[in-house]
């Protein structure tokens, strides 16, 4: 474990609430519940506790917008806990964090590195920044059907063909637990002038647990996005932004004061830093038993045959250069059922909900919240989903990745005047708009591709296995925007 | 002195006890584990502070549990019981000489040890040859297993705390396949009047009879037990639990018994209306 320069035992924002609390102020200030005595119903359900710090900023309390105390010592001691130079508190979402770390570094036009296979959120900053990507494939497992991390010539090649890059994002883990040569890419980068941002937000862990792959800050890289709330414990919606020393940490602020609240949640930082001092101060034994956890399940659902829990032994030092052990990925194809099929079985029949199935796998987080019972459910699960509902495999789908073909930058397109088609009316046109599965949320279309007939395919073919499909602005995704052509 | 041991049944409703001392009390690793000596109910066990079983009324729970499908399938020779730690399921068993295996899985070795140092009417046959005790998750060991026994009895906890995994559908499709063709799963069922309780009745028949080609529940009485009235699930691949009873073969095996007989074994079955309407609301959902 890394020393830690301060004193992880504090967590300010915490200390100050409950003293907020232990004062009794009478306050004449938002929220309008006042520590929920305005809402009786609302009090009983999440209880008085928790109403009683849902508060506003106050100079006791510091201001999140422009921290001078409470918010600055716990931000300070949150970089001394992941190693960065700088550590944002952020309430809108890791969404917001990855947005921030684009428009930090790249303005209208300018252009940015990065895979196809990323969360919408980064998408999304592009069509808010007007930021050009420059995609790079990511590797494909072609049996497995998952698309995998960049490989480090596949980058070294983007860079030299743009050398007017401003930055490379990086997705590590991918939401499979997939690494990329995190280390060797902040090398070439750098080189070559540009920062590297990344989007960490499955991978919490990897800052606090032994043996796991290694982290963006500690890999050298300029910005990170950080899920606490995903396998941390923080509460849903808050998250870390890291800097690291060549970032101006000023102007990170002030790009993210453009759009994130001023009533931010002191519910949402102060899980924020409890979190973070139960992970400086116990994480590296919670993530080993994490890992325990993992590894066990793998072993015992691939003792069931016909499942395949797989994990480092895929790792071929390109695109998949290492793995996260604490994802639990099961490739289900083989027993003639597509992961959403698992996924949705497990729900309805077992009471079991897991993070995602996509056509061939599902994935199971397993984090600081997990103990062996659950895991014993959820492997008894698949014993018997195997007893009772395998088949045939033939005739499965088999193709994830498609390479998109990008005809306008997603800002243009997705501003541009659209018509609204029906679905298979769509092929060859440029997409005006999202169309992805939800979770993961990696886009099958992103605003300003040609739309292929591969990709209608498999979006029809998601729909009937049941995928949830979110992105179009019609809800019943039967029509798609598309870009009108002259 | 004036001292009671209070099980709360439900939020609104308390089961006392008066007790003369408390003979034991530990933690371990699973649960609080206590046993209490009463002028009523003799020595009692409770665990994480929920009675499980009283010296005084034990016979009639244990015997329902084991007579019901012995009755019904004399020749069981290999028997996989989970849970059952304080050993009264297991000394019915053995009261059966064709019986020639019974694998018992506790998951708590501590309540083992225990109910054989103080409950010995009870647990004094788990050395019987025939028993091998294993202390593991029901819900692993039984994965592993199929087409392998005759009869499980499902003598588990609450569905709460570490005896959650065994009222999951995984666990009794888990179950399904450890049994023979003519095999049995016997399990407690909870009890149909608090809602707390019927509501897990009502998911575990549900989730039973999902799976079993005949799934029935029976009721016999237990003072010391919430609302005095107690379930347990008869699930079969292929035997009625009334109509194949062999009522002559199990008389003429001349085993005495303090609540069971053939007549309460028919009788069992015979469920008050509230309680036929809520099952088959199970199945209608």
């Amino acid at each position: 474990m890394r020393d830690y320069k301060l004193n992880q035992d504090r967590a300010p924002i915490y200390e100050a609430l409950k003293k907020y609390k232990s004062n009794r102020i009478v306050s004449f200030d938002v929220p309008g519940h006042k520590q929920g005595k305005g809402n009786h119903e609302l009090t009983e359900f999440l209880g008085k506790d928790c109403l009683s710090v849902d508060v506003n900023s106050m100079k006791p309390l510091d201001n999140l917008c422009h921290p001078v105390s409470v918010i600055k010592e716990a931000e300070e001691l949150a970089a001394d806990a992941f190693g960065a130079n700088h550590a944002f508190f952020m309430t809108n979402g890791t969404s917001s964090a990855v947005q921030a770390m684009v428009m930090s570094c790249c303005k209208s036009g300018e252009k940015i590195i990065m895979p196809r296979n990323v969360h919408r959120s980064a998408i999304n900053a592009l069509i808010v920044s007007g930021a050009v990507p420059v995609y790079v494939n990511p590797g494909v497992n072609k049996h497995l059907g998952i698309p995998l991390g960049m490989a480090v010539d596949d980058v070294k090649r983007a860079i030299e063909l743009h050398s007017d890059a401003k930055a490379v994002l990086v997705n590590n883990p991918t939401y499979y637990g997939v690494c990329s040569n995190l280390v060797e890419i902040v090398e070439i980068a750098h080189k070559a002038g540009m920062k590297v941002l990344v989007d960490e937000a499955h991978g919490t862990h990897f800052y606090f647990g032994k043996n796991l792959p290694v982290s963006a800050m500690s890999a050298g890289a300029d910005m990170a996005a950080v899920s606490m709330h995903k396998t941390g414990g923080s509460l849903t919606q808050s998250s870390f932004l890291l800097c690291g020393k060549n970032i101006n940490e000023g102007y990170v602020r002030q790009i993210i004061n453009l759009t994130q609240t001023t009533s931010s949640s002191y519910l949402l930082l102060s899980s924020l830093d409890i979190s973070r001092r139960n992970l400086a101060l116990r994480g590296k034994e919670i993530f080993e038993t994490v890992v325990g956890l993992a590894d066990y399940a793998r072993e015992e659902i691939n003792k069931i045959g016909g499942f395949y829990a797989f994990s480092k032994e895929l790792i071929d030092k390109e695109a998949f250069y290492d793995f996260d052990t604490t994802k639990l990925s099961i490739y289900t194809r083989d027993m003639g059922l597509a992961g959403i099929e698992v996924y949705d079985i497990l729900r309805d029949e077992y009471d079991i909900q897991i993070e995602f199935g996509d056509i061939g796998n599902i994935l199971a987080i397993i984090s600081v919240g997990d103990r062996s019972r659950e895991i014993e459910r959820l492997i008894a699960a698949m014993s018997e989903i195997k007893r009772r509902y395998s088949k045939d495999s033939s005739g499965m789908f088999d193709h994830e990745y498609i390479n998109p073909h990008i005809v306008f930058s997603p800002q243009e397109a997705f501003y541009a005047d659209k018509i609204s088609l029906p679905i298979m009316e769509t092929e060859h046109k440029i997409c005006g708009e999202f169309v992805m599965c939800y979770p993961p949320g990696i886009p099958i279309l992103a605003p300003g591709e040609r739309i292929t007939k591969e990709t209608l395919d498999y979006i029809i073919y998601a729909k009937e296995k049941g995928c949830v499909l979110t992105g179009t602005e019609d809800m019943n995704i039967e029509y798609i925007n598309v870009v009108a052509e002259l | 002195m004036d001292l009671w041991f209070t099980e709360e049944h439900t939020e609104n409703v308390r089961f006392s006890i008066k007790v003369d001392k408390q003979i034991c009390h530990l933690n371990s690793p699973y649960q609080r584990i206590d046993i209490f000596e009463s002028p009523e109910f003799g020595r009692f066990l409770t665990l994480d502070g929920c009675i499980m079983v009283t010296e005084n009324d034990e016979f009639m729970y244990h015997e329902m549990i084991v007579h019901v499908p012995m009755a019904v399938n004399p020749e069981i020779k290999n028997v996989l019981v989970i849970g059952a730690g304080d050993g009264g399921t297991v000394r019915e068993l053995t009261r059966y000489d064709g019986i020639e295996s019974i694998d018992m899985v506790e998951i708590d070795e501590e309540v083992v040890k225990v109910c054989k140092k103080y409950l010995p009417t009870i647990a004094g046959k788990l050395d019987d040859e025939r028993v091998n005790i294993f202390y593991e998750d029901g819900l692993k060991f039984v994965r592993s297993k199929t087409n392998e026994y005759d009869l499980v009895i499902v003598d588990s906890t609450d569905p709460y705390g570490p005896g959650e995994g065994l009222f999951t559908k995984e666990f009794y499709g888990n179950c399904y396949k450890a049994l023979k063709d003519d095999g049995i799963l016997v399990n407690q069922h909870e009890n149909p009047y608090y809602k707390i309780y019927s509501d897990t009745m009502i998911k575990t028949h549900k989730n039973i009879g999902s799976l079993f080609e005949i799934a029935k529940v029976y009721q016999f009485n237990l003072p010391t037990y919430p609302s005095g009235n107690w379930l347990f699930g008869f699930a079969s691949k292929k035997y009625d639990p009334v109509l194949n009873l062999d009522a002559d073969k199990w008389n003429s095996l001349d085993i005495k018994t303090r609540y069971y007989n053939t007549d309460i074994h028919k009788a069992a079955f015979a469920l008050p209306n509230y309680v036929i309407d809520a099952l088959d609301s199970s199945m209608r959902n």
